[in-house]
């Protein structure tokens, strides 16, 4: 049976190695001028050096150029294209079309993943960014196993779905932390301030805790749990999606590779023998749950839930 | 200030402005498209009872549109659909009936995210015009030559692009550029903002956004294992609220700059509220384009753009980026000044008295504002108060209610009185 690519999002070059060795088949760099909510920052030294430890042990690299451009950035995309060319990275992902039309023209057999985070909702989309070039399409969080396994029906390009992490709820591009900051008055202390780590909002009604965070694309709001379905892998491997996708953004590597050692584990067990992946799926879950940082509770996402409109 | 022999001529030793931008207006039903038109709106766009992103607004049926269309044409104006949901795969089914009836009904125009809705148009509706909603955050001039390439008559730009980015694009790209000038507006990118799915399982992006950025959090930091908080006891809360959206200051900029579309947000605000913007911003473009360099903006304008906010306003990305100033904290909305109470069906110029339709409590001794285009704004106080019938009364109770009373100076059908708190 066809197994899924097991796609990690790295802290560093070192972390690489440790993921290639847990089991992940690619991973996805790159550096917040141009990509969004990386789990680390790989500036272009530090992709040249991910593309040695990544080739040495067959892991794929992905680089995320997938911002939202102001008219400032649209020039030097070129350079920066030209370069991961040069590299041999095994692909791009972007989500504004400046970054399509800007590999129409300097790299055009570079290989594209179209990821928007949240748009991609319905298979004709998907097929629409294939014919533009797109080799892949990332779905968005927001849809169920029902939606993404019809999307995968139809489907002329990769499908791409996040299985584990935290995802993305909200991008703005104003700076959030700091305008609260400066309305409070403090206003000596914001530039370091509000780029530090660790923030969240509380949400008292729902008693939810959402990470916060602000970089070089504005304000990011995260969700309160990460989503865990590794014991519902089934339906996805069946329908053969392409690959699955560990977010670590906001966890320490360590977790991020005992994570990717259970995965590994289980799309192994549920692609080549299913009964034993039954039996063990359970225990998988609950050897995340004991790992789980206590303000991180687990999840199944949008994968069994309704939304309405 | 940019100026550009296209937009602008001396004519008679005069400069006059030559391109004259779209005023595109709000509505939420059909009354409200008849008001919008008839206040001077260019342009009207409203939504279908699907695809669009306000599920909670009234919503037009393909009858309503029709009619809203003949109705539009006799002024000249036109009509846009706005259907710019992102779909999930259950959309699919009846999208290529609902765009063929938008044809049908004679709109000229949809307002697009999906590529999924972009197609489908172009192959089984190809008269309608595809304008590319600000569902899709267009913020450079790259990604609007893209939409064009694509064949596309009209970009609505990101809410976050500034005034130089969009002369830059304009410079670069030959395609209509709308904007938005005055409205509510999202803190987030659009189209790239679930919180409403998560924290209400409400879908943003197919019209069920629940607003939860105008909600209060407490901001923390993790320390270890303890929770920091990063506010004092007397602090307001931490909000994302933005003010609304208010460019009036800008709009002889906008227009040097070429810009195709302006456009006022609000579906589900009230007639009153699209009646006095529109109004407003009509004067304003007419103003500047008669006589760009002697133009000045009236207090009056602003006074009266006052009478129908709900939210304090700020002039947003078009002239810089937001700080805290621009958003709110502590309180996300504020009491309107003016309640509407009546609207004008019929005047007698005999007897100068007024028929008109109540919509909301008056009384005799009450001091009342009328406004409309026909007619500068002038106050007066209510004398006696008779209904349909010729009885006598203490007040004007009953909404919808038919009354009469003398008004002194000529009032126009679609004219409206305003009352003050």
């Amino acid at each position: 049976m066809k197994k899924p690519e097991l796609l990690v999002t790295p802290t560093s070059v070192a972390h690489i190695e440790e993921l290639a060795q847990a089991g992940a088949n690619a991973v996805l760099i790159g550096e917040q001028r141009y990509g969004l909510r990386l789990a680390g920052e790989f500036g272009r030294e530090q992709i040249v050096e991910a593309m040695n430890v990544a080739r040495k042990h067959g892991v794929k690299v992905y680089v995320a150029m997938n911002a939202l451009f102001h008219n400032d950035k649209v020039d030097e995309l070129s350079d920066y294209v030209r370069f991961l060319a040069e590299q041999e990275v095994d692909a791009i992902v972007f989500g504004d079309p400046a970054v399509l039309m800007t590999v129409r023209e300097v790299a055009p057999h570079m290989k594209l993943h179209w990821n928007t985070e949240t748009t991609a909702t319905n298979w004709y989309a998907c097929n629409y960014w294939g014919r533009k070039g797109a080799k892949r399409a990332v779905l968005a969080r927001e849809i169920n196993m029902e939606e993404i396994i019809e999307i995968k029906r139809h489907a002329e390009v990769e499908i791409e779905v996040q299985v584990h992490g935290m995802t993305c709820m909200f991008q703005s591009k104003r700076s959030l932390i700091g305008n609260y900051f400066e309305y409070q008055g403090k206003v000596m202390e914001i530039e370091k301030k509000k780029y530090e780590k660790g923030m969240f909002l509380y949400d008292k009604e729902r008693d939810n805790k959402y990470p916060i965070f602000e970089d070089e694309n504005g304000t990011h709001i995260m969700s309160p749990n990460d989503i865990c379905i590794i014991d519902e892998l089934e339906e996805m491997i069946d329908a053969e999606i392409d690959s699955f996708k560990i977010d670590g953004i906001l966890h320490e590597p360590s977790y991020i590779t005992e994570v990717t050692k259970k995965y590994r584990l289980a799309i192994d067990l549920c692609a080549e023998d299913r009964e034993k992946y039954r039996q063990v799926k359970g225990d998988l879950l609950a050897e995340i749950e004991a790992i789980q940082p206590a303000h991180r509770p687990l999840d199944t996402g949008f994968f069994f839930k309704e939304t309405v409109y | 200030m940019f100026k550009n022999d296209k937009i602008s001529k001396i004519i008679n030793g005069k400069r006059v402005i030559v391109k004259k931008p779209e005023l595109l207006a709000p509505a939420g039903n059909l009354e409200k498209l008849k008001v919008a038109v008839h206040y001077g709106a260019d342009a009207v766009f409203i939504g279908g009872q699907e695809y669009g992103l306000r599920s909670n607004a009234d919503n037009f049926t393909l009858e309503e549109m029709a009619e809203g269309v003949r109705f539009a044409s006799k002024y000249g104006a036109k009509i846009y659909v706005t259907t710019n949901i992102y779909a999930h795969n259950e959309n699919i089914p009846g999208l290529e009936e609902y765009l063929q009836g938008l044809q049908e009904a004679g709109v000229h125009g949809i307002i697009v995210a999906d590529p999924l809705i972009i197609e489908t148009a172009r192959r089984v509706a190809p008269k309608l015009e595809v304008h590319l909603s600000t569902q899709q955050s267009l913020t450079n001039w790259k990604a609007v030559q893209f939409w064009k390439e694509e064949g596309l008559e009209r970009v609505v730009l990101a809410r976050e692009t500034s005034a130089e980015e969009i002369r830059e694009i304009k410079e670069k790209v030959d395609i209509e550029i709308e904007t938005f000038i005055h409205g509510a507006m999202c803190i987030a990118y659009s189209g790239r903002c679930v919180l409403s799915n998560h924290m209400t399982a409400r879908d943003s992006n197919r019209g069920g956004c629940c607003q939860s950025c105008r909600w209060d959090y407490d901001l923390y930091k993790l320390e270890g294992d303890k929770e920091i908080p990063l506010f004092d006891e007397n602090d307001d809360p931490f909000a994302m609220s933005p003010k609304d959206l208010n460019l009036i200051q800008s709009i002889p900029k906008m227009i040097e700059l070429g810009i195709d579309s302006l456009k006022i947000e609000g579906r589900m605000k009230s007639i009153h509220y699209v009646a006095t913007v529109v109004s407003v911003y009509r004067k304003v473009i007419d103003a500047y384009c008669a006589d760009p360099d002697n133009f000045v903006i009236k207090k009056e304008w602003l006074d009266e753009l006052d009478k129908c906010a709900n939210r304090d306003t700020a002039p947003a990305f078009f002239e810089g980026v937001p700080g805290y100033k621009e958003q709110m904290f502590g309180v996300h909305s504020k009491k309107t000044t003016y309640d509407f109470v009546g609207l004008v069906l019929d005047y007698d110029k005999e007897t100068k008295m007024v028929t008109l339709q109540q919509r909301n409590f008056f009384k005799p001794g009450d001091r009342v504002e009328f406004f409309g285009p026909e007619i500068e704004n002038f106050t007066q106080v209510i004398e006696k108060i008779w209904d349909e019938d010729g009885n006598e009364l203490d007040a004007a109770r009953h909404p919808l209610q038919i009354v009469r009373f003398k008004v002194d100076r000529e009032v126009f059908p679609y004219n409206m009185m305003r009352k003050g708190h």
